[in-house]
């Protein structure tokens, strides 16, 4: 089971990294961007296909060290892959939104 | 007094704390490397030195945050121990929960290496009996993530108990006039836990104690504590004599 966890600044916390990426797009002429924060993703291979298990590992995960939440959210997406045709495929993509507060 | 200097991979100012606790705190220091599960016997003061453990990955401090040595070091705070985190250190304190808050990117994006005035706050803990209150001094920053920030409630919180150590100012102790380096919320450059035994600062007090470097406003935190009295003992805490700890709490 495949998950990806997105780890983005809270709203209201400064994010220069996310200015200056918005001052070199409007520098390079791409107009219409309002404005741009920028965080991490982080793709992860889980040893569980339990989707509840999953969650739980991930929460832990990200609240002991892929987030700080003084200052991050979290989002987690976790992917259920069904074989079909012999060909795997990701046929669903169950929606994990566990949000750090 | 003995004191601890956790080596992690990537700190880089471990000599220059060991150097400082040696000559002016006169304590006898040891090198702790982080994989280790306990502080030496009898330790009173464990300093997390400024580098970049981990090469700040994740977030600065995250990883070395969880090291083995990290439980020992949080008892040691829990029983009144002293943990004095510089730079670096006080990334990884404030990711260990030993302080509140976080260090941001500084607001200029910019790495920044120089001398800077800081304002001390209270002379009144372990760390700055050797100064006095409001005493401007010159110390050297070094820092790519100094912005400290927390939520207005902690703020609040710490304001309102003092916990403050250190503001940027400029030569004359203003803080008005730009000399915020780095976009610090209330101009923080260091800040205490609520007894006042765990300190957390950007700048490199440890590098100022020799007139050969170009000065020694750092000296007194060291002379500070030389004075300490020794750690309470771990059953006795809450119940000890008072003047027993060095002024905690």
């Amino acid at each position: 089971m495949k998950a990806r966890v997105v780890v983005t600044l809270k709203d209201g916390i400064l994010d220069p990294q996310g200015k200056a990426i918005e001052g070199a797009l409007k520098s390079l002429g791409i107009a219409g961007i309002d404005s741009l924060r920028q965080g991490k993703i982080f793709e992860i291979e889980l040893a569980t296909n339990d989707p509840t298990a999953a969650e739980g590992v991930l929460r832990a995960a990200c609240e002991k060290l892929l987030a700080n939440q003084v200052v991050e959210n979290f989002q987690v997406e976790i992917f259920s892959i069904f074989a079909s045709g012999g060909l795997p495929e990701q046929a669903n993509m169950s929606e994990e939104n566990i949000t750090g507060t | 007094m003995k004191a601890a200097i956790i080596l992690f991979p990537g700190s880089n100012r471990e000599r220059d704390a060991l150097r400082a606790v040696e000559k002016i705190a006169k304590a006898k220091p040891s090198i702790v490397w982080h994989g280790e599960h306990s502080l030496p016997a009898g330790s009173d003061l464990a300093v997390l030195p400024g580098g970049f453990a981990y090469g700040d990955y994740l977030r600065c401090g995250a990883i070395a945050a969880r090291a083995p040595i990290m439980d020992a070091v949080r008892a040691h705070a829990r029983r009144g121990g002293l943990v004095l985190g510089i730079c670096n250190g006080f990334q990884i304190l404030v990711e260990a929960g030993l302080l509140p808050g976080v260090l941001m990117r500084n607001a200029n994006l910019r790495f920044i290496c120089r001398m800077q005035h800081l304002t001390v706050e209270r002379a009144d803990t372990p760390f700055t009996s050797h100064y006095a209150k409001g005493q401007v001094i010159k110390v050297a920053i070094a820092h790519g993530e100094g912005n400290y920030i927390a939520d207005a409630e902690t703020i609040a919180r710490i304001e309102g108990e003092g916990c403050v150590a250190f503001r940027y100012s400029d030569a004359q102790g203003a803080r008005d006039r730009g000399a915020n380096p780095n976009g610090s919320v209330n101009d923080i450059a260091g800040i205490y836990s609520e007894r006042f035994n765990v300190l957390g600062l950007m700048p490199h007090p440890e590098n100022l104690i020799d007139p050969l470097v170009g000065g020694i406003d750092g000296r007194g935190m060291f002379e500070s504590l030389a004075g300490f009295k020794g750690t309470p003992n771990q059953d006795t805490f809450g119940h000890r004599s008072a003047g027993s700890n060095g002024g905690l709490e």
